[in-house]
């Protein structure tokens, strides 16, 4: 049985959002993953990294903290931020809605979270911040194959 | 991010090879905005065919340019999408407005 954390933690710029992929993708590399569920996790953390850096700080400096944990073939993600909160979570989850569209946001972060991820869970506490909980399970279809076979 | 300009006639290609998220989504705004004020270019023709990631930052800044590039009558393309890339475009509906080519030479054709 696997099982490994990592906990990071980064100022919230926009030059870290790649950074936090390469992470994540490097340390899911144990779980030996297809490049589709690789891809997925790039997305997702980059969906929530890039939701910190811009609604929660606002653009303003904080911290982003960034967590993996594995267990078995279980990945999950928590990115977590001091920020601002958010005020109607229902309404944030919605596909495209966004309070920024003169940044020329899509709306689309949480939908993609959702779709690329097995799950997502998210806490948000109005001035206080925002935790986004995701979980994957890694190798799925390869694991019903070998018991197939 | 690279990106690589060539006008075509009335076509602005733009090529962009690397990752486009919130971070170099900016870059990629300011050069096309650049292209377009000239006013030679009317249509954009973008090749992701060496974009090996894309997030919803990438979206918005592909739908801003065809909100502003429509504005003005002209047409907005993708050619060359790698899979991963086409899984996110097919998810968020773009694909129904932002038509998409395998080649360049196709897309041109069409325009």
């Amino acid at each position: 049985m696997v099982q490994n954390f990592l906990k990071l933690e980064i100022p919230s710029k926009s030059e870290n959002e790649s950074l936090a992929r390469i992470v994540i993708s490097a340390f899911a590399a144990q779980l030996d993953p297809t490049i589709e569920e690789i891809s997925d996790l790039k997305i997702a953390v980059s969906e929530a990294v890039t939701n910190a850096i811009i609604h929660a700080y606002d653009s303003e400096e904080g911290i982003i903290y960034i967590h993996a944990f594995l267990e078995e073939n279980k990945l999950t993600l928590e990115v977590i931020d001091h920020g601002m909160g958010i005020e109607d979570l229902e309404q944030a989850r919605q596909p495209l809605f966004t309070t920024k569209p003169e940044l020329e946001r899509s709306g689309m972060g949480f939908t993609i979270m959702e779709s690329f991820m097995d799950k997502v869970e998210v806490e948000s506490f109005p001035g206080q911040g925002t935790t986004v909980r995701m979980v994957k399970e890694i190798n799925k279809n390869k694991k019903v194959q070998s018991k197939e076979g | 991010m690279e990106i690589e300009l060539k006008l075509v006639r009335k076509n602005l290609i733009v090529r962009l090879k690397g990752e486009l998220d919130h971070h170099t989504a900016s870059c990629f705004r300011e050069e096309v905005e650049r292209e377009f004020e000239k006013e030679i270019a009317q249509n954009l023709v973008l090749n992701l065919g060496e974009l090996t990631f894309m997030d919803s930052s990438g979206l918005g800044v592909i739908l801003g340019r065809y909100r502003r590039i429509t504005e003005k009558g002209g047409k907005v393309v993708v050619t060359n999408m790698q899979p991963q890339v086409e899984r996110l475009y097919s998810l968020s509906g773009l694909q129904k407005i932002i038509p998409h080519y395998r080649r360049e030479e196709e897309a041109l054709r069409n325009l």
